[in-house]
Formats: structure tokens, sequence, C-alpha cells
């Protein structure tokens, strides 16, 4: 009876000590086995709605990736991509960010296309010293983050200044007096609500009015009504694909052929199919595309595209393409700065930023792109105007 | 011009919602209880006609008969499964249960069908025509009718028909109408097939102005099942009437006051109405006959 009680007691104990004896080995092994890369992270939405952006993200990183290890990689070592999914959703993101730091131990990461999801992380980025890169999201806050020590960096487009240069094209295109917003009704429309009526007013526009939408909302001929009547003579406009394809039918409707320039919201989805040929009248903003002439370097990434992804076959299966370039560019810039560094300790790495030279990039030749007064290295001159042609996103002549 | 225009717009909106409220109207007139998930059979009704239709290849009206059948099916396993245990029992735990499958609907479609929207073309969405100065597409004149039409056959069905009156009998008294021979049970189920299938096609008819996606009917099971409450929700005539009624305050508003307002002062309304008429505009108060 007393052997039949200590018996398990002691299996138990065996059982743990074979357990902890193989955990040791594992865990004295894992540094020697991480010494061998180095490790960068992304935290974007890998499912769902916003799944593509995610798969555009990994596309871009991943030639880059390809590009630097066959070069020999970084401080002599081959670098190594690990992904988390944040599901679009902030807690999520959070999480996957402190996973990445604290057990994977990534030298930095990069973020997605959800601008909620990237300002989740910044705090945390700040605290850990570990660089945050921003590849998709436009979110002003991001990057202008009011931190002493700022850990995040961008190559994307900023919202204060897509806003800046929507008035700017519009004004020099379309010779804009009176411009009208329609804008849809979450905190992503009110935030360019409020940068395009700061523009407008730098540029002396006086706004014939700022209208308001839903996602679900089948006709706006009632705001456009609104805006037609006020003497509105270009419109401004800040949706997703959805909601911007009903804007255009319902401008059909009212056969009211006014310039519209837009945000990039419908480069994510068929804005075409849903909203019918006039949809490529509607000019956006992009960073990049691969249509149109194409630079050496944009020749040599999407070939590399084209070979690493079967699925790629023509250029509607890169568009939208700022994912794509933005994150290309991105890893590049990050290699230089780990170079520059000599080492992949936050701080040192975050000073090797605002040292980077210059870097001949695929959206344009990089030049000191970071300094601690602008972490975002793209700046309203790097937009281009573009629309659609077909499932194709081209620039506007 | 504005308000022309808007008044256009709001009578082709509120068909629809009068459409789908009109589904709320066929389960509560039979059985006291109403489908909560009817803005997912909208969705549901529009995603099928473009699987089977766009992506299967199958000839239009195949497509929509067959959508139309599935959406019948769908209305009957809401019936059996989230409605009938928990209303046998008294309790009114099937309000909770019918959102809880409309949300594994919504979520289902989401993963089968994407989360991406797509397009669903007709002929009757792609040219519009002046009506007093206001372009219209022939489809938003073609759903009052429908609406208007399907109103006044349920109307006619309820009340002037052996099968109505025996649909109405069962509200009125379940057991009686048991012991008359009704098959209680089978006038239920077939209320919400009925439901479903009222849901389904404005589903069809509302998808080519808009899209078809996995939460396309979210919001138009919402606005809808107001105007079934405005409108009085035993009364097809007072639902559609309240339908255009809501579409017109939601098109008037937003052009004259700005989208700003549109919401806040709708929902507002519809309150004001209800606290001053409790049975709904153009409802009447329910007699209980002991």
């Amino acid at each position: 009876m007393v052997r039949s009680l200590l018996k398990p007691r002691f299996a138990l104990s065996r059982r743990a000590a074979v357990l902890g004896l193989g955990a040791a080995v594992l865990l004295g092994g894992a540094p020697a086995f991480a010494q061998e890369t180095i490790k960068v992270g992304l935290v974007a939405a890998l499912s769902g709605q916003s799944a593509k952006s995610g798969e555009a993200i990994t596309r871009g990183l991943e030639v880059a990736i390809d590009e630097i290890n066959a070069a020999g990689g970084v401080l002599g070592k081959k670098v190594e991509l690990i992904r988390r999914d944040d599901e679009s959703n902030p807690a999520k993101g959070v999480v996957a960010a402190r996973e990445l730091v604290q057990k994977e131990k990534v030298a930095a990461f990069f973020g997605g296309i959800d601008t909620p999801v990237s300002l989740a992380i910044v705090p945390f980025a700040n605290q850990a010293k570990v660089p945050f890169i921003s590849v998709w999201a436009a979110g002003t806050g991001i990057t202008r983050n009011g931190a002493a020590e700022n850990y995040v960096f961008r190559v994307s487009a900023v919202d204060e200044l897509v806003d800046e240069a929507m008035i700017d094209y519009a004004v020099k295109t379309y010779k804009t007096a009176k411009p009208g917003l329609m804008l849809i009704n979450n905190p992503w429309g009110e935030s360019n609500e409020k940068g395009l009526k700061a523009a407008s007013a730098a540029k002396g526009l006086t706004l014939a009015g700022a209208e308001k939408f839903d996602n679900a909302d089948v006709d706006m001929v009632p705001q456009l009504t609104r805006l037609k009547e006020a003497g509105a003579d270009t419109l401004f406009l800040i949706a997703n694909v959805q909601p911007a394809a009903q804007v255009v039918k319902s401008l059909d409707r009212m056969g009211w052929n006014v310039p519209v320039v837009s945000h990039w919201g419908p480069a994510g989805g068929r804005f075409t199919e849903l909203g019918g040929p006039s949809a490529e009248k509607v000019h956006m903003v992009q960073t990049y595309t691969f249509s149109g002439n194409l630079s050496k370097k944009g020749q040599t990434v999407l070939a590399a595209l084209k070979t690493k992804y079967p699925q790629v076959t023509t250029l509607a299966d890169v568009t939208p393409a700022v994912g794509i370039a933005n994150a290309y560019d991105a890893m590049h810039l990050l290699a230089l700065a780990i170079a520059k560094a000599g080492t992949t300790e936050g701080p040192a790495l975050r000073q090797a930023f605002y040292e980077i030279g210059s870097y001949e990039g695929l959206i344009k030749s990089y030049a000191k792109p970071f300094s601690p007064t602008n972490q975002d290295a793209l700046s309203k001159d790097d937009y281009i105007f573009t629309h659609f042609k077909g499932a194709e996103i081209v620039p506007v002549n | 011009m504005l308000i022309v225009s808007a008044i256009v717009s709001g009578l082709s909106l509120g068909a629809m919602y009068g459409l789908i409220a009109l589904g709320y109207h066929v389960t509560y007139a039979v059985s006291n209880t109403v489908n909560f998930s009817q803005g997912s059979s909208v969705m549901l009704g529009a995603v099928l006609c473009y699987t089977l239709w766009i992506t299967f290849g199958w000839p239009v009206t195949l497509a929509v008969v067959v959508a139309l059948f599935l959406c019948a099916l769908f209305g009957l396993v809401v019936e059996r499964f989230l409605v009938r245990p928990f209303a046998a029992r008294g309790s009114n735990a099937w309000l909770m249960a019918t959102v809880a499958g409309g949300i594994i609907l919504d979520n289902a479609v989401m993963f089968s069908f994407g989360k991406e929207p797509r397009s669903l073309p007709s002929v009757l969405a792609q040219k519009p025509v002046s009506l007093f100065g206001a372009g219209v597409y022939p489809l938003q004149l073609a759903i009052p009718v429908v609406g208007i039409a399907v109103a006044l056959g349920l109307h006619v069905l309820l009340n002037r028909t052996r099968a109505g009156k025996r649909l109405l009998a069962v509200v009125q008294n379940p057991s009686a109408a048991r012991l008359m021979g009704i098959d209680v049970k089978r006038a239920i189920a077939l209320s919400f097939a009925a439901s479903a299938v009222l849901a389904g096609l404005a589903g069809m008819l509302i998808a080519p102005l808009l899209s078809v996606s996995s939460d396309m009917g979210l919001m138009f099971g919402i606005k809808a099942f107001a105007v079934a409450i405005l409108g009085g929700i035993g009364s097809a005539s007072g639902i559609m009437l309240a339908g255009f009624l809501y579409g017109l305050a939601e098109a008037l508003i937003t052009a004259l006051l700005g989208s700003s307002y549109t919401q806040i002062l709708v929902f507002s309304a519809v309150i004001a109405a209800l606290a001053l008429m409790p049975n709904g505009l153009f409802g009447r108060a329910a007699v209980k006959k002991v």
C-alpha cells in the first residue's frame, strides 16, 4: 500500500526531471540557434477582411529578404521573417507584438494596414525600445506619437500629408476653388475631415460642405445634391471600396460629372466591378504602382515576385502595390540600419536609422530618410495619383 | 431639384425597408414571434443568387428559384431550432436565439463567400432614367411596385382566403385552432419560410443597387424592424406606408439638414412616434378574445 502510494510520486518526479532536463537542453540550445539568424517580425492582418493586405506586405518583405540573404545577409547572418496575425484587432496586435519581442527576440518588427492596431502597438514598442516600422497604416499619430525616444518609423503615406497632397493635386489639375467633402462616418473620415479642412484653409479655399455616409448606405444622392447646390467644383472622397462605389453610382444617377479625388480606400477592392465604368474617373493617392513605365528596380522586383509567387501572373495580382512596395523598401532600410548599428540592440538600432545615408529604393531614391523630427521616410511629394483601368491601378497621365 | 431628388431617393429606399419589414409581419401575424435573423436572410438571398448565377453560371431564373427555395429552408431551420423550442416553453429566448442564428450565418458566409463585396449585375440598374428631373435606375421604381404588390397579396391571402383565415385563427387561439383540425406547427413553420423568402427576394432586388457581401443585411434588418414597429407590425399595408415614410424622412433630413443629423433625428422620430402611438402609426391595439 505504502509502496503503491509512493511509486506514482516517484514516477512523477522522474518524469518531471526528464521534462526539466529536456527543457533545459532546449532553452540552452535556443540562444545558440537564434544567433544564426537575425529575426524580424510582422504584425498584420493575415486573416479576415484585410487578409490581402497582410499577404502583400509579406511578399514585399520576403522578396527584399531574399535579396539581402543572397548578398550575404546582415552582420554575416541571414535575415528571417516571423509573422503573427492581428486579425485587425488592436488587443491581439499588442499580444502578438509582445510575443515577437519578448519570446522571439526580433530585432525590429513591421506593422499592417490597420491604424487602430498600430496605434495600440506604438506605446509598447517605445517602452520595449524595439523599432516598429509601419508599412501601410497611415494614421498621423503612429509616427507623431509624442514619445521622447521614438522607436516608430514609417515607410507609407501619412493621413495629414495625404490631405495636403489631395488639395494640391486638385488645385493644380482641376483649378479647384470650392471643394466638397464626402466622408465615411467613422474615425478615419473624422480625422481626414480635420486634415482636409486645415489644408483647404491653408490654400485659401472655401468648402462647399462636408457630408457623411455610412458603410451600408445605398443612396448618396441627397448628400451629393447638397454639395452640388452649394457649388462644389471638386469632391474629396474618404471611404473604402464599397461606399466609394456607391458614391460613384449616385453621381452617375444624378448625371453629375464632377472631378473626384480620393484617399487610397477604393484601391483595396474591386472598385470598377462595384462602381461601374465611372469608377475609372476617380483619382486616388498611392505610393507606388507596378503599371506604366517601370524603373529597372521595378522590373527586377516584379520579376522576383512572379518567380517566387506563381499566383502572380498579371499586374492586377500586384494591385494595390503600396503594401508590397512600402514593405520592400522598409526591409532594405532596416537592413541598412542594422548594418550601420553593427548590432540588433534597440537603442543603437534606432540611432542608426537616423544615420542611413542614401538608398536607391523601389518608390524613390532615399537620402537621409529619417530624422528625430521626421520619422516618416515618404513625404507628400512622393505620392502618386492613379486611377483604375479595368482591374488594374495605373498612374494618371 | 434638391427636394424632388430626395423624394425619389426616399421612396425607393423606403420600399426596400418596407419589403423586408413585411417578413417580420408574416411571422408575427401567425405566431406572435419575430425572426431577428431577417437581415441575414436578406444577405442569404443575395449571396445565393450571386453564387448560383455568377459563380456557378446557372441560368438566372433557375438561380433565383433555387436561392429562394434555400432561403425558405433557412426560415424552416430558424423556426424549428431557434424559435419552437423556446416558444413551446413560453420563454422569450427565441429573441436572442434568432439574433445569434443571424450572426452565425453572417460569419459562415464570410468564411465561405469571402469578405470582399461583389457586384450583382442587373439590366435594370445600369442606365438611369429621368423622373421629374432626378435620375433613378428602373430597378428603384420596380422595388416599390413589388413591395406594394406583396403587401396587397399578403392582405388578400390572410383576410380573404380560407387558408389565410386558418393562419390567423392560429394566432388568436392555437389550441382552439388545433381542435378545429388546423395544423398549427405547420402553419407557423410555413410563416417562417415565407418570411425568409420575402427577405431573400428583397436581398436580390437590393443587391444590384448596393453590392453583395456577408454584412449587407445587418443595417437593413435593424431599419426594417423599426419600420415594422412603426407601421404596426400586424398590418401589411401599414408597414409599407411606414417604410415609405421612413425612407422619405431619411432622404429629406439628409438633403435639408445634412447627413450628420440623419440617424439621430430619424431614430428619435421613431421613439417619439411609438411613445405617442404605441401600436404604430397604422396598427390597431391587439384585442385578445377569450
